[in-house]
């Protein structure tokens, strides 16, 4: 299956898993503690992540350890102009709403 | 629209935080309302078509402003801003962090700390928010989810609100 980074970070809890695994490598019981759900669903997840390249894997003796692909992670760029674009909504709003304000006090 | 009031938006990788600048046709009492009282808040916060709406506000040291952010699909995330300097009309910090609707911080999810300015530029008001973050892993997330939010958002449907606004 065809997987890119933009549905990797669809779902909040890979989006949080990114940012534990941003910091230091973790195991996926290690994982599975910071969220309420099992260790065969954080897997499930880590093998999504896997699958669009974002995370490496290292064998550590009996342990399989996660970590973010930082270099893939420069597709944030595309997002910065989304997230310029919210704020530009919400100030034409507020121009409005203050125009408004201004009116009424007139 | 006004294409004459600046606007600046940048990211700075290296101290991970991101500056918003923009001016607005108003005095500064009015603008600082408009950022400080919820029920003026609950009109422009949220990028259409999401609404804001505060489930409560206490604006002042120690104080905080809880929120939901209401999707067209009945979605709701809630988000928390906890004030701990407040110059009046001049400039307020704080921490933003998702939380759930009694206010719980969400510890998977970033928080970042704001410092908002206020000053004067002629007839303009200048606003300038400079939002930091722990590590840039935070705001990478925060980026994400901005992202995701902003998707779905339908621009078109701006000018609606606008004149209806505007009655």
């Amino acid at each position: 299956m065809r997987r890119d980074v933009f549905q990797a970070i669809a779902d909040p809890t890979r989006r949080a898993i990114i940012g534990l695994i941003a910091m230091q490598a973790m195991t996926p019981n290690a994982l599975a503690e910071h969220f309420d759900m099992t260790r065969q669903a954080v897997s499930k997840h880590l093998r999504i992540l896997a699958e669009c390249a974002l995370v490496k894997q290292q064998q550590r003796g009996r342990e399989i350890y996660y970590q973010l692909e930082v270099n893939k992670m420069k597709q944030v760029d595309k997002w910065l102009e989304q997230f310029r674009k919210i704020w530009e909504n919400r100030f034409s709003q507020l121009d409005d709403l203050l125009l408004t304000m201004k009116n009424r006090k007139k | 629209m006004n294409n004459n009031l600046a606007f600046d938006f940048s990211a700075n990788r290296e101290n991970n935080t991101i500056t918003v600048k923009r001016e607005f046709a108003a005095a500064r009492p009015l603008v600082w309302d408009a950022y400080t009282k919820s029920e003026l808040l609950d009109q422009w916060w949220a990028p259409k078509p999401w609404k804001a709406r505060t489930k409560s506000m206490d604006f002042r040291e120690g104080g905080h402003w809880l929120y939901a952010m209401c999707g067209p699909e009945g979605e709701e995330h809630w988000a928390k801003i906890d004030y701990e300097h407040i110059r009046m009309q001049e400039n307020f910090t704080g921490i933003d962090a998702f939380t759930d609707a009694e206010g719980n911080r969400n510890k998977d999810m970033p928080e970042a700390k704001w410092d908002v300015r206020f000053t004067d530029k002629g007839q303009v008001t200048v606003v300038e928010f400079l939002i930091s973050f722990d590590n840039l892993s935070q705001l990478e997330a925060l980026l994400q989810t901005g992202f995701k939010e902003g998707l779905g958002m339908a621009m078109e449907g701006l000018d609606e609100l606008l004149a209806k606004l505007r009655k």
